[in-house]
């Protein structure tokens, strides 16, 4: 049962008793092996349904490595990593892949938007690889589009948008399907500040309609809009504080 | 607790879609790249199409010829002397049940010059020959200008030109008056009247370069002995072979081994078949064009692999397992290598129509070509976007991500 994507029944229990999407156990990393590269050392915490979280720390910390173990790009070098409860180290290669196409959504600084496609292809393209069929995804490519706030906008390509309405695409390309979580990698990093504000206000509307969100970030100012914050120093989780 | 996590497999609209990106977003290099295998496949489809069109057209004009046309010539005695047909052989002949037209030709030691003026050794090579009235319908040819011998002008000094023979002697038309003038020598000699030309004998080449008289004229003027030298003879056409068996036998009963008899057709037929023979030298060409095509396909997806690091790992991370990358592009290369094939083919069955057209052939293209053609593309595409694809999918996806 606890596999199961979260229903409507799971989402209204009480917080106490939600199931932990995210799940990370003593999570160690290390990176070559002469000498060894120790990225992350004994990194515990666990994000519930509906949360939204911070990962703040300074450049080397091991952000980035930390948010590809949630994202079951790489696997630990020892700990476990449940996600929605299932063991990542116990899943083979195509198993993770099917995690990632139906469970996880990601968000990338760069947006990495096919640029010939158009928005709702490119939001469509977000349930590739999910098994859905084509009419589907891009029914629920033009409703996540609206969520963002460009329903009006799907024909239109990458190039006539600009930087925060191309993350905007990003964003619904990631909420496409519903995941259980989705992780956003310096989400505003690419944006002024002020475009940065706007999509982290998108990013906290979408948690306020229940989406589960880790936004990874070394700014100060992002990470302070999050109710949770998670900061790391050196590969360690030096606070794991709740606003 | 772990559910079934099978990866669902991209179906194969969505494949096509994803294994064109790269063709959509980079139209010039993909063409370019094409361009080679599109070569190698159309020199391939044009020397087939070119070699079957010709073939083809050779023996349909065989076919029209007909197979049934049987030649008998004199061979040579048991001395190693040119032997002579008995003067009642084409009497004989004409005997035979399925037989249907019998003429031939009597052999003069006269040369033909266009006037006395020419000098003695020019002679052309041409032969002056004593022919029998039917003689032009028999091989399978007809006037190009004039007319042929009747009874009346068989007496008469009168002749007529093979084609090859008007061409040497300068002369493409028949008017009143017009004549040639046949002997030994440009001394000794009287003229000729034209009264034809023939057009080519494609059976009976040896006509193309004769110039041809009546029987009872050549014995008057040219002191021809009415011996036959050469006896075409058309049967029945499914009884050829068994009017073939008994000719020489019938010819000369008493000498049968000094009778030749062949049958022109088989000759042509034969030759058609070895024409193919010359064609390796432009299939291995095209071979080597479609080589160095495959290295321009393996390189250009081998960039592509490279530039397009971060759409891979987007791609992994929206859950394409590896062997989805490494499919998508395969399957990019294949469709980039039939492309070409398909451009190929196309250049290849058009030059082969255009060609067959202006030479008055039905264009033939056979299936092995064309087929052949797009088979030997996707093979290439598979086999030169193999390793890119395997590149592809090892690709770890948090290094495609950070490349950027």
């Amino acid at each position: 049962m606890i596999s199961e994507a979260p229903t409507l029944e799971t989402m209204q229990l009480p917080s106490s008793a939600r199931i932990p999407v995210l799940e990370l156990e003593d999570v160690s990393k290390t990176y070559g092996t002469n000498p060894p590269v120790p990225a992350l050392q004994g990194v515990s915490f666990s994000v519930a349904a509906s949360e939204l979280v911070a990962v703040v720390g300074p450049s080397g910390s091991g952000k980035s490595t930390l948010l590809y173990l949630m994202g079951t790009l790489e696997r630990p070098t020892s700990g476990r990593v449940w996600l929605t409860g299932l063991d990542v180290a116990e899943m083979e290669d195509r198993e993770l892949a099917t995690v990632r196409a139906t469970r996880i959504g990601f968000v990338f600084q760069q947006f990495f938007l096919a640029e010939h496609s158009s928005l709702l292809d490119n939001v469509a393209d977000g349930l590739l690889y999910a098994g859905v069929s084509a009419n589907d995804r891009r029914e629920q490519a033009a409703d996540a589009l609206a969520a963002v706030g460009l329903g009006e906008r799907v024909k239109s390509r990458p190039p006539q948008l600009s930087g925060g309405e191309r993350q905007r695409v990003a964003i619904a390309r990631a909420l496409v399907g519903a995941p259980a979580i989705v992780l956003a990698d310096e989400p505003t990093g690419n944006l002024d500040s002020a475009t940065g504000e706007q999509i982290m206000a998108l990013i906290e509307e979408l948690n306020g309609k229940g989406a589960t969100i880790v936004v990874v970030t070394h700014e100060r100012t992002t990470a302070d809009r999050c109710p949770r914050r998670i900061q790391l120093l050196d590969g360690q989780v030096i606070s794991d504080t709740v606003a | 607790m772990q559910t079934e996590l099978a990866a669902p497999r991209l179906s194969f609209p969505d494949l096509a879609r994803v294994a064109s990106v790269g063709l959509r977003t980079r139209r010039v290099r993909a063409g370019l790249s094409a361009l080679g295998i599109a070569i190698g496949v159309a020199a391939i489809v044009a020397v087939l199409g070119l070699s079957a069109s010709s073939q083809a057209g050779l023996l349909a004009e065989i076919d029209r010829l007909g197979t049934n046309l049987l030649t008998v010539t004199n061979g040579q005695t048991l001395f190693g002397q040119t032997a002579e047909l008995p003067l009642a052989a084409p009497g004989m002949i004409r005997r035979v049940g399925p037989v249907t037209q019998m003429q031939y030709t009597g052999s003069t030691s006269m040369n033909a010059y266009r006037s006395q003026l020419i000098p003695a050794v020019n002679t052309n090579g041409l032969s002056v020959q004593a022919a029998s009235l039917g003689l032009s319908r028999a091989v399978g040819t007809s006037l190009a200008h004039g007319r042929y011998l009747n009874p009346a002008t068989a007496k008469e000094p009168v002749a007529v030109l093979g084609a090859q023979a008007a061409g040497l002697l300068g002369i493409d038309r028949i008017y009143p008056g017009e004549r040639i003038w046949l002997g030994r020598t440009p001394k000794a000699g009287m003229w000729f009247y034209l009264t034809g030309i023939l057009k080519p004998a494609v059976l009976a080449p040896e006509i193309d370069d004769s110039v041809l008289v009546g029987f009872p004229a050549a014995r008057r003027y040219l002191g021809v002995d009415g011996h036959p030298t050469e006896i075409y003879v058309r049967s029945i056409t499914n009884q050829t072979a068994a009017v073939q068996s008994v000719l020489a036998a019938t010819v000369n009963p008493e000498a049968p081994n000094e009778v030749d008899v062949s049958q022109p057709s088989a000759t042509l037929t034969a030759r058609a078949d070895a024409q193919g023979a010359l064609n390796s030298l432009f299939l291995g060409l095209g071979a080597v064009s479609l080589l160095v095509g495959a290295v321009g396909v393996a390189n250009i997806m081998l960039i592509g692999v490279l530039e397009r690091r971060s759409e891979i790992g987007l791609r992994r991370s929206l859950g394409a397992t590896k062997g989805q990358i490494r499919t998508q592009f395969l399957a990019e290369a294949i469709l980039l290598a039939l492309l070409g094939g398909a451009v190929g083919v196309a250049a290849g069955v058009i030059s082969t129509v255009v060609y067959a057209h202006l030479k008055h052939w039905t264009a033939v293209i056979p299936a092995t070509a064309w087929a052949g053609g797009l088979a030997a593309a996707i093979f290439i595409g598979a086999t030169a976007g193999l390793l890119p694809a395997i590149r592809a999918a090892r690709l770890s996806p948090t290094e495609a991500l950070r490349t950027v």
